[in-house]
């Protein structure tokens, strides 16, 4: 294997196995830190540190690292790469050079994200970074600046290309109406990072230069507001929940409707409803995300409803997939069970969030264990093991050769397990006044039972994953060839060799009349 | 299921009006309604809601597959029938009608106490607070201050105008239910009605800075003589006693 050309690369499927790589490594950075965290919460008072602002770092980290450097990476970068012009029979984006700088300056941003921890003073201001803290703290922002600006530059380029390769590049007689439903929702994925990015490079950028340039967007004291910047961020921020929801979910549509040997359930329900709703709405309702903030009484109760409303294009999109599984003949191989797992947490996740869209709950649930257990659960968690789902299932394509399929189902139930002791309990202790983001609880010392089991839970979650992450590598040296199509699909992807060539297929592919990439039902 | 929506949209419509009618000053002459009492209710019937709609998609994906998991023997396609245009139709608008009749009946509920929280009662002290790393610095209307300590008297509403001198803080009682953002620039509020003597547990909810987890203060309810008395010795002790309460 020769190291320059995969540098260098301009084809699509490398350029989205090195996006795999740089977040899953990024993955297993946040991770460290997630388990530092609970190490250190398993007892009342310091545990392993001493020093608050080590845990404050931490939980930066994990927060900015999980959704900036993996999440969105794997999602929008590595499933989007690997799988459009697969799935659209393509033999690259439209335009690779551009695709490669998209590559490169993510490898930038995460390596400058690294960088933070071997700086002075590294930044403890929370992903969310919030002023007046995050412009009067002594941690260096600098570079978690740099680091969003250069990653949605990344996103933002990626966008461009994909939506120009899905309009222009599709094989003949390929329609719009028979695109696979992941690439529609990478397509809303990439319509809302375009929108939405912007304004959080906007409220970084005036966040440094409150701090290092002396102005005073933020500065009460000089004719500033500090509650601009939280309306900035989560203008943004509450999108980016949508640009990971949209490529997860479409990732369990390919799934279940391969394991289900089902089309999907109402295609244009789907579509139309699930995807354009989700799209429509995701601008509407970020003010939830500042009931407690002090806004306006009247603009809590106008987005209570429109974040309520979200729960409609959601449920059709559920009920799209509960739907595929009638009827079908169903097997349930490593892939398939990440996708039940997921449609379980996402389920409790979603539910779990309707009583925070409820203005007048939140004022005792904000800013608590329960909104960090619910969001875990319907994002965190949920959108983890879509990607791992994803990884599973795209693995034979990528490497021509088998997982173990045995590890692979440990590795679920294990990581499934403790999921669910970690979110569940945190959940539970939230409603009854655990706020987030504590170092130490020693004021609410009825919590370290809680704590302790969480603890637990997460060693048990890790353990699983490790046991993912060494079942591909070991797969991808010397798992059994795969063939091109092991799981009986019906997608484009499948019909070329595995792993395919430089250019996809030897001519474009020909499309029968009435193919369609769920095309099961017997004639 | 409709004409209970329809009761607590109009419920919520009312209160919206009264609440904008005679704030504050009619607002003394009804009962006050406990927010906290509001919030439990409001939770617990939101908490049915969801856990019946999440039985039901649970248990019928259940059904799904294992009615339909592949045996031996089995074709290796699914045989889920074509919907009909018609049907097609009414799989999404019967959802969204359903989906939205709960939305909205959970909103109106929502917002009705939501009105509750905001409905300040007239009879009430004001206690103003000025958050900071890492205290709640309280000042009493006769001009006494605490720190970390908020001392009320039973069966009195509380209300605090709260401000910050450094970073965003968040002032939550978890036992009241209640919690606000205060923040340097802003004037927030927030009220409860402490009803039984004891002592309840305020916390920092906002992220604001090192010490966060070490922001904790106290509310402790007295009975409203001991409330009186202990307010006089304080203000005689910090020299403030000239201001009436």
């Amino acid at each position: 294997m020769n190291i320059k050309e995969w540098i260098f690369t301009t084809d699509h499927k490398r350029v989205g196995i090195l996006y795999l790589i740089g977040s899953i490594t990024a993955f297993a950075v946040a991770g460290v830190m997630a388990l530092l965290m609970r190490a250190e919460l398993s007892t009342i008072g310091p545990t392993i540190t001493s020093n608050p602002s080590n845990y404050n770092v931490w939980l930066y980290a994990h927060g900015a690292v999980m959704i900036l450097g993996f999440q969105i990476p794997a999602l929008t970068g590595f499933f989007a790469n690997y799988c459009i012009p697969l799935m659209i029979g393509a033999k690259d984006v439209a335009f690779p050079r551009v695709n490669a700088l998209s590559v490169w300056l993510f490898y930038v941003g995460i390596i400058l994200a690294v960088l933070t921890f071997f700086i002075p003073d590294p930044p403890d201001v929370m992903w969310t970074g919030y002023p007046p803290y995050s412009t009067i703290s002594t941690g260096n922002t600098a570079l978690y600046t740099f680091t969003v600006l250069i990653l949605g530059f990344a996103s933002i380029i990626g966008g461009v290309n994909f939506l120009t390769t899905v309009a222009y590049m599709r094989a003949p007689g390929l329609k719009w109406g028979k695109l696979n439903i992941f690439v529609w929702c990478t397509l809303g994925a990439f319509v809302l990072q375009l929108i939405f990015v912007p304004v959080l490079g906007t409220a970084v950028t005036l966040i440094s230069f409150d701090k290092y340039l002396g102005t005073h967007f933020f500065d009460p004291a000089a004719g500033g507001d500090v509650l601009t910047y939280q309306n900035l961020f989560w203008f943004y921020s509450h999108p980016a929940v949508y640009v990971i929801f949209l490529p997860f979910i479409g990732v369990i549509y390919e799934i279940v409707t391969t394991f289900a040997k089902n089309p999907p359930f109402n295609y244009k329900m789907v579509v139309y409803g699930g995807i354009f709703g989700i799209v429509g709405l995701s601008g509407e309702v970020w003010v939830h995300h500042l009931y407690t903030s002090g806004m306006a009484d009247w603009i809590r109760i106008g987005m209570m409803v429109t974040t309520l409303m979200i729960s409609v294009p959601v449920g059709l999109m559920v009920i799209g997939l509960a739907g595929t599984l009638y009827k079908g003949s169903i097997t349930f191989e490593t892939p398939m069970l990440y996708a039940l797992g997921v449609m379980f947490l996402f389920l409790i996740g979603g539910l779990t969030g309707i009583p925070l869209a409820v203005t007048s709950l939140t004022v005792h649930l904000s800013r608590s264990y329960y909104v960090v257990g619910h969001f875990h659960y319907v994002m965190a968690v949920a959108g983890t093991f879509a990607i791992f789902a994803g990884v599973y299932y795209w693995f034979p394509k990528m490497t021509g050769r088998m997982y173990n399929e045995r590890w692979g189902k440990i590795g679920f139930w294990i990581t499934f397990i403790g999921t669910n002791i970690v979110f569940w309990t945190m959940m539970d202790i939230g409603v009854k006044g655990m706020p987030r983001r504590y170092y130490d609880y020693s004021h609410m010392s009825q919590f370290e039972g809680a704590h302790q089991l969480m603890t637990i839970g997460a060693i048990i979650l890790g353990i699983g994953f490790v046991i993912a992450l060494i079942n591909w590598i070991v797969g991808a040296i010397k798992g059994p060839k795969a063939g091109e199509n092991p799981w009986g699909s019906k997608s484009l992807e499948w019909t070329t060799v595995s792993p395919p060539p430089h250019g996809n297929w030897p001519s474009p592919p020909v499309l029968e009349e009435g193919w369609s990439p769920y095309a099961y039902r017997r004639a | 299921m409709l004409r209970r929506i329809g009761a607590s949209l109009s419920l919520a419509a009312l209160s919206w009006h009264a609440a904008a009618a005679d704030y504050p000053a009619a607002a003394a002459a009804r009962a006050i309604k406990d927010p906290a009492a509001g919030w439990d209710h409001l939770w617990h019937e939101v908490l049915i809601d969801i856990t019946i709609i999440g039985v039901i998609f649970a248990l019928v994906m259940t059904y799904f597959l294992i009615r339909y998991r592949r045996k031996p023997g089995d074709p290796k396609t699914g045989s889920a029938p074509k919907l009909s245009p018609a049907a097609a139709v009414a799989w999404v608008v019967i959802p969204v009608f359903v989906f939205l009749a709960d939305d909205l009946y959970i909103a109106a509920n929502g917002w009705a106490l939501w009105n509750n929280f905001r409905d300040v009662p007239a009879d009430r002290m004001e206690v103003r607070l000025e958050s900071g790393m890492y205290s709640w610095d309280y000042t009493y209307p006769n001009g006494v201050r605490t720190q970390n300590e908020l001392r009320v008297p039973a069966g009195k509403a509380v209300m605090l105008r709260m401000t910050s001198r450094d970073t965003l803080h968040s002032h939550w009682i978890p036992d009241f239910r209640v919690k606000e953002d205060s923040m340097p620039g802003r004037i927030t509020y927030m009220w409860f009605l402490p009803k039984q003597p004891g002592e309840h547990i305020v916390t920092c909810g906002a992220y604001c800075g090192i010490m966060h987890s070490y922001m904790a203060g106290k509310v402790i309810v007295l009975p409203a003589e001991e409330f009186k008395t202990w307010l006089d010795q304080e203000a005689a002790r910090q020299g403030v006693a000239g201001k009436t309460a």
